[in-house]
């Protein structure tokens, strides 16, 4: 484990506010979901897991198809698309479209996929204002900090430290009710919206038989961003695709559901090209723009078992749901995705040394499979990740000791006599605890798992006799 | 109906909890079934699996379906580690077409100790004794690999004197993860205490569970925290007279 | 460059030449209950208040209209329903805006902006607006109140009649979106505000 990793946890765990606040709000979040997918409030809820899974896997397995077809649909109406391999690529076609326009200031709207290429920094450092609108991730943005959670991107923050950045960043007098706090963004990014020259979105969803692209939201800063500006760049991932427009009957109904427990997001936008002003549309963007990226994707393909993370619609309900992260928080995790589908993109996308550690801070207890709209296997996934983990070239010399622990374990339990021996001597040598369980082991056994356990466990004391003992004297 | 059960009682049972073990035993063997014990078993392999080491679980996989492969029925007081047969076995002989038919044949000949009793057995009411409040908590395998949820729940609403009260949440995970617990001992015991308030919230004295690794992380917490409150397995309830 | 290199990647990874014709989708699934006007009528009032937003059906939407923006500037969509029933003709309501800029400048003002709708879902309370002549992005969006005056026979069940109606959206408009109550965020402790961005205020009134 890296030292950062361990510190990160560490820190977290002990800081009594912030374990409440996530505790609390990932549970507010969680029993919404509950709510909204109950058998009597949407009885077809499997039936809608199983057809959403078979639609991604279908897009999946058929992925450069329908990525041709959404790009002559987007062409089609007037729209762009422009392919993306990383995230230099995409600073490339922002900065250059924006020199040729003559653009300075950028609207965007909430978009993990920009989160992963860094943008913001990308686009300012040369130059260019670009404001996050979502009022989580414009919090964010004052804080220079990265989203908590895929879905409430400030869900650490208490509404004093909002006042204090607001205070610092905005030069305003202090203001501590989230009310009024959300009206001060409210008037500042209206502005901002009204000048802006470029809006960017992400995309929850690619339409490939319409060409368009899907935003869903609660705020409206996605159809303010969409709208308002003259030139409109969704920036989406290529896994994003899914087959056809009368799809979204399933996946809408799965995706709020599962993110906040709504039946339906507040706005659902379907935006494909610019207005067309020759229909007698009013407004709209004249230009349009999809940013296609791969950023790692395509690295998952070949593995059958394991593309099934690309299914991932960015709903947030494993996160909620696992215990490892309602204790150790978002920031925690090593990259932009955090929780249950973090631990497995994080290391598909950037390679399993990024973290070695990741896979394994997980007590793959399946409540993130469970959830999962898009049925994705993630305790499944976390295994298969765990093995690679070991495989590694890495791992023969920092697992060193563990390696040799498990070929002895290997040994011992397919030897029974010997595997016995080893366990009447393990509890000649263990202190008898007095029939209770015991709380501290002399110094020499004092150490690895039996010292980690012993940090805020006691230990069982060993039975006069085994099992097997016990039943031979029967 | 198979009338002679084999145990298997996992490693951990044999060597820290026999007395769940001989519970296990005792409830099974009041039913009319005869009871055996075959000798050379020891681990199934989950350790090696779920910490990444494949081959080494595999050896062991291999071993332990050597020493059931005679049984026609097995029972396990944990739904952990019948998991790890049921579900897990497969995906470690994936390329072994021939093995992967010999644990097909044995997931369907193996049952955790609750399943077992209202599945195979078709009892609920076990004639168990056991006055006191009680809570279950839900084992994340047996809940959700083995979709175990009722069967536990159905038999203690059927033990004399003992009334069963609900923690909330009592699916959430109990914080152990096998390696999980050693590898991360904070969080797993951040976790833990979490799961020690619900248990608290309920005013039960005894908390039980189908699997004796989640009661070991829960009692070692409990008992760290000088807690009256003690853990018990299924069987050990259903033994009780 | 990209185009292709990422396309090769992609084809090479899930194993298809660029040839090969796509595997059969798995069947569209839209089911769409029995529901009859009356019970859409009310499921999409009730569904609508539970959003804190207002509902009411009235014969007279115009006379409720009035009510609701007494003394508020107001820009109303071009929606022939709108003139039908008398709402454009009310004091103080601009319509008949066909210029992007000036409908922008007007909205960015505005109290109110007052439009109808291509449809409505009964059973999330959504409203359905597709961009056209008829209806414009912003007027939903830029006042801080919204009013959609609704005939009740474009009422439908859900999602799965509006794609059976609509099955590309795509084809009738670059922009259709389905409101489904007031703007809302919860970002700062989680605690509820409507009006973030959107509109804070909405009324839907069922005509008929």
């Amino acid at each position: 484990m890296s030292a950062e990793f361990d510190q990160k946890i560490r820190t977290t765990l002990a800081d009594a506010n912030l374990q409440l606040a996530i505790y609390t709000a990932t549970g507010r979040l969680k029993a919404a979901r509950i709510a909204t997918v109950a058998p009597d409030v949407l009885p077809d809820y499997q039936e809608l897991r199983t057809q959403a899974n078979a639609l991604k896997r279908h897009a999946i397995e058929n992925l450069d198809h329908y990525l041709e077809q959404f790009e002559a649909n987007v062409e089609a109406r007037g729209g762009h698309v422009v392919w993306c391999k990383d995230a230099t690529d995409v600073a490339d076609f922002v900065l250059s479209l924006a020199k040729e326009r003559g653009a300075h200031l950028i609207v965007k709207s909430k978009s993990m996929t920009t989160e992963e290429v860094d943008l913001n920094e990308r686009v300012e450092h040369h130059g260019l204002e670009s404001v996050e609108t979502d009022l989580g991730e414009y919090i964010m943005q004052l804080a220079h900090e990265r989203p908590y959670h895929i879905v409430a991107p400030a869900l650490h923050k208490t509404r004093y430290q909002v006042a204090d950045l607001f205070t610092e960043r905005l030069h305003i007098p202090r203001e501590t009710e989230p009310e009024k706090q959300t009206m001060i963004a409210r008037a500042t990014l209206r502005e901002k919206f009204l000048a802006a020259d470029i809006g960017i979105s992400g995309a929850n969803f690619l339409v490939a038989d319409s060409g368009a692209i899907v935003l869903v939201e609660n705020e409206g800063n996605a159809r303010l961003t969409t709208s308002a500006p003259k030139i409109h760049i969704a920036i989406a991932g290529i896994e994003k695709i899914i087959p056809r427009a009368q799809d979204l009957a399933v996946f809408l109904k799965l995706l709020a559901r599962s993110a906040t427990g709504q039946p339906l997001s507040v706005y659902t936008s379907f935006l494909s090209g610019p207005r067309r002003p020759e229909k007698g549309e009013i407004d709209g963007p004249e230009e349009f723009y999809v940013v296609l990226l791969d950023n790692g994707r395509t690295r998952l393909l070949p593995d059958r078992g394991k593309r099934q993370s690309l299914y991932c619609i960015r709903c947030g309900a494993c996160l909620n749901t696992c215990p490892v992260y309602r204790k150790i928080g978002g920031h925690s995790f090593p990259w932009v995705y955090s929780g249950p589908i973090g631990a497995i993109l994080t290391p598909q996308f950037m390679g399993i040394s990024h973290e070695p550690a990741l896979p394994f801070a997980s007590s793959l207890c399946g409540a993130c499979g469970e959830v999962c709209p898009v049925k994705i296997d993630i305790p499944k996934l976390l295994l298969e990740l765990r093995s690679d983990v070991k495989k590694s070239a890495a791992s023969e010399t920092a697992d060193r000791w563990e390696r040799l622990a498990f070929k002895a374990f290997a040994w011992l339990m397919t030897h029974p006599r010997m595997y016995e021996l080893a366990g009447r001597m393990a509890s000649a040598v263990a202190p008898s605890g007095d029939g209770g369980w015991i709380r501290t082991v002399p110094q020499a056994l004092n150490f690895g798992p039996m010292k980690a356990w012993l940090a805020g466990r006691d230990v069982p004391p060993p039975p006069a006799r085994s099992f097997r003992e016990m039943w031979r004297r029967r | 109906m198979a009338k002679r059960v084999s145990l298997f009682v996992t490693c951990i049972v044999d060597q820290l909890f026999p007395q769940t073990g001989m519970a296990m035993a005792q409830v099974i063997e009041r039913l009319g079934y005869a009871v055996d014990f075959p000798p050379d078993q020891t681990c199934c392999g989950q350790p090696a699996f779920n910490s990444g080491y494949r081959s080494d679980a595999r050896t062991v996989a291999r071993h332990f379906l050597k020493t059931f492969e005679a049984s026609e029925c097995i029972v396990v007081p944990s739904g952990s580690c019948t998991s790890m047969v049921t579900h897990h076995y497969a995906e470690l002989f994936r390329k072994e077409p021939e093995t992967l038919a010999r644990v097909e044949a044995l997931a369907r000949r193996i049952f955790e100790f609750s399943t077992f009793l209202t599945e195979v057995a078709g009892v609920e009411d076990v004639g168990a004794s056991f006055p006191g409040t009680v809570t279950f908590h839900d084992g994340c395998h047996a809940l959700r690999e083995l979709g175990v949820k009722s069967a536990p729940r159905r038999l203690l609403a059927n033990v004399r004197g003992l009334e069963l009260r609900e923690m909330e949440p009592a699916e959430e995970c109990c914080g152990f993860g096998g390696t999980f617990s050693v590898k991360f001992p904070e969080l797993s015991t951040a976790m833990t205490r979490t799961k020690i308030e619900a248990i608290e919230r309920t005013g039960a004295r005894a908390v039980v569970s189908l699997d004796p690794s989640c009661l070991m992380q829960i009692q070692g917490a409990l008992s760290r925290a000088g807690s009256p409150i003690r853990t018990l397995h299924l069987a050990e309830v259903l033994a009780s007279r | 460059m990209s185009r292709e290199n990422i396309l090769h990647r992609v084809r090479t990874g899930i194993g298809r030449g660029a040839a090969d014709a796509p595997a059969p989708a798995p069947p569209v699934r839209l089911r769409i209950p029995e529901v009859n006007r009356e019970e859409r009528i009310a499921s999409l009032l009730a569904r609508v208040e539970a959003l804190a937003a207002m509902a009411v059906r009235s014969c007279d939407p115009a006379g409720v209209v009035a009510e609701l923006i007494e003394g508020k500037t107001v820009v109303a969509s071009n929606a022939p329903f709108l003139a039908e029933c008398g709402v454009t003709a009310l004091e103080g309501v601009r319509s008949g805006i066909t210029d992007g800029e000036e409908l922008r400048d007007l909205c960015a003002t505005a109290d109110c902006g007052i439009t109808s709708a291509d449809y409505a879902l009964a059973d999330t309370g959504s409203l359905v607006m597709i961009a056209g002549p008829r209806e414009a992005r912003l007027i939903s969006l830029l006042p801080p109140m919204h009013i959609a005056v609704v005939p009740a026979e474009r009422i439908l069940t859900g999602l799965d009649e509006l794609f059976t109606l609509v099955p590309n959206p795509a084809e009738v408009t670059s922009s259709m979106v389905i409101i489904t109550g007031p703007s809302r965020t919860a970002d700062i402790e989680q605690i509820l505000v409507r009006g973030v961005h959107g509109p804070g205020k909405l009324a839907v009134i069922v005509a008929g």
